[in-house]
């Protein structure tokens, strides 16, 4: 779980193109038997794997426990999610409209992308104390800040020149030339900086949870069930995860289809 | 007074002579084009004029005032080549644009914009966006706006280039009907003859390196009670196609 912010890489990706969703359900499914069968015939032990049927039996059981759980984690990502959305916009547009920000900002933002999350969790918890959520809001935060920002700056980049002609025609202003004619433009590259920063922004929340602060998450509970050894309700708090990372992979996709489309009719 | 006034205006840009002693005069409500080889700095003069482009040396009013005067007070209107409306912007809205940026109200440029679309018949399509139109219709929405502020010259660069023929012949007479209901001067570019004929008072033809103005002819812009196509089939027409074509290719032998 040394993984970097990610940045740059990947960020034109556009929307995956919509087609039937059962051929990967179905994949997953298979998947899933698959591995109930190998655990049953070869007998793994438990601390390696358990069955999904005993993971499932886990969910259930701890449903009450795992609820609040994945609540506390996935808005501490979405708070992060969305102060990291506003800085991310906010920062590429000062760096696109002086260039003497913009030589200030483009590293800082960039070298930020360099530095793993691990890194930065236990500085912030030291910093604001291990009894609030802040430090963790903070870390999503930062992860999310960065490929909003590549994403935006890229499309603020991109203005047709024949844009930039008319508006400086218009006698249009700096302000006048961002808010007409950049900030629009750049809105379907905004929407695909935060699709992709979406997922990522609940492993940040997750991760941030296993240095120090409260104990109510997802991270911290499955710390806590491993190391008593109940491997099963740990896999059912690592399910849960999994669950909110694909609601925040979704919704991001569903943000970005909504905004692209209603532009476009 | 005269709308556009060039006194041995020259432009380099490094080692390329762009313009070289160019002397113009647009009178208000005249229809002047210019025409000639590809580099020969037409569109140069046509952004210095918009003031996109700094003289290197010479003079320049616009309507009597400096062209950046001019730009600020949008003294003109502009249309390229490309039509370049803003596709997030409704076809209305992007009429309104410049006199969005001008910090007219709402109501105002509302209205102003739809008289502006009624004036290049597209009202029907105030509400529609840029990319439901054909690009003969973007264009004319590209008009509108240019004359949003009600400027006293239009400068155009090959605003039908990318046009189809039968579409050309249309717009071209209904920028004819504009210029003159409206009654602003028009500096035009263009890379046809017959084009730069039936639109223009006189047609400016220039050579390239170093890009100058080597003759003006009498173009055949027809008057209120005469139809373009009755230009267009006229003898006269056609004795000005050869004379700007002669012209043509005495700049370049
Ligand atoms: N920004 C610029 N920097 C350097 N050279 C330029 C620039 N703009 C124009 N030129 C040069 O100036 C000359 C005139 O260019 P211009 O675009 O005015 O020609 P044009 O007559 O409009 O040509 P075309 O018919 O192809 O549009 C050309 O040699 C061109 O390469
Ligand atoms: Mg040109």
């Amino acid at each position: 779980m040394t993984r970097a912010v990610p940045g740059a890489a990947g960020v034109d990706a556009g929307p995956r193109r919509s087609g039937s969703g059962w051929p990967p359900v179905a994949f997953g499914v298979g998947l899933l038997a698959l591995w109930e069968l190998v655990v049953r015939l070869a007998g793994v032990p438990e601390f390696l794997l358990p069955a999904p049927s005993a993971i499932a039996e886990q969910v259930g059981a701890q449903f009450s426990v795992i609820l609040p759980t994945t609540a506390v984690t996935g808005g501490n990502a979405l708070v992060g999610l969305v102060a990291g959305f506003v800085l991310g916009v906010a920062l590429a547009l000062l760096a696109a409209g002086a260039r003497v920000v913009g030589e200030l900002v483009t590293p800082v933002v960039l070298a930020a992308s360099a530095v793993p999350i691990v890194a930065l969790a236990p500085v912030f918890t030291t910093m604001f104390g291990s009894t609030t959520e802040i430090p963790r809001r903070l870390v999503v935060t930062v992860v999310v800040t960065v490929p909003v920002f590549v994403a935006t700056a890229r499309g603020l980049r991109q203005v047709r020149p024949v844009h930039d002609e008319l508006m400086t025609a218009l006698a249009a202003t700096p302000w006048q030339h961002a808010r007409f004619v950049r900030l629009p433009g750049a809105v379907p590259h905004i929407m695909t900086g935060l699709r992709l920063a979406a997922p990522a922004a609940v492993i940040a929340s997750i991760v941030a949870e296993y240095f120090g602060g409260p104990q109510n998450g997802l991270g911290s509970r499955i710390t806590s069930a491993a190391a008593n050894t109940a491997y099963a309700r740990a896999w059912a708090f690592v399910a849960a995860s999994i669950a909110l990372g694909l609601l925040f992979h979704f919704a991001g996709l569903l943000v970005e289809r909504l905004v692209t489309r209603s532009r476009t009719t | 007074m005269t709308t556009v006034h060039l006194d041995e205006v020259q432009k380099r840009f490094g080692d390329v002579h762009a313009l070289d002693g160019i002397d113009l005069e647009v009178a208000e409500g005249e229809f002047v084009s210019l025409i000639g080889p590809s580099g020969c700095g037409k569109s140069t003069l046509l952004r210095v004029v918009a003031d996109l482009e700094q003289p290197t040396s010479g003079g320049v009013l616009v309507g009597g005032k400096s062209p950046h005067q001019a730009r600020v007070d949008q003294d003109y209107g502009i249309a390229f080549q490309q039509a370049g409306l803003l596709e997030w912007r409704s076809v209305v809205e992007n009429v309104e644009l410049p006199l969005h940026v001008h910090g007219v109200d709402k109501a105002t440029r509302r209205s102003r914009a739809i008289e502006l679309l009624e004036l290049v018949g597209l009202a029907d399509f105030a509400q529609s966006r840029p990319s439901e139109l054909s690009g003969g219709m973007q264009q004319r929405v590209a008009i509108a706006r240019a004359l949003a502020p009600s400027p006293r010259l239009l400068l155009m660069d090959e605003p039908f280039g990318a046009l189809d023929e039968m579409t050309r012949e249309r717009m071209q007479a209904e920028l004819l009907r504009i210029a003159r209901e409206t009654a602003a001067a028009v500096l035009f570019v263009t890379h046809s003859i017959p084009e730069a004929v039936v639109l223009s008072d006189r047609v400016v033809v220039m050579s390239p390196r170093p890009g100058r103005i080597t003759d003006v002819v009498t173009g055949e812009r027809p008057g209120v009670d005469r139809d373009v196509d009755d230009v267009r089939e006229s003898s006269a027409f056609f004795s000005a196609i050869t004379a700007v074509r002669e012209a043509l290719r005495k700049g370049h032998p």
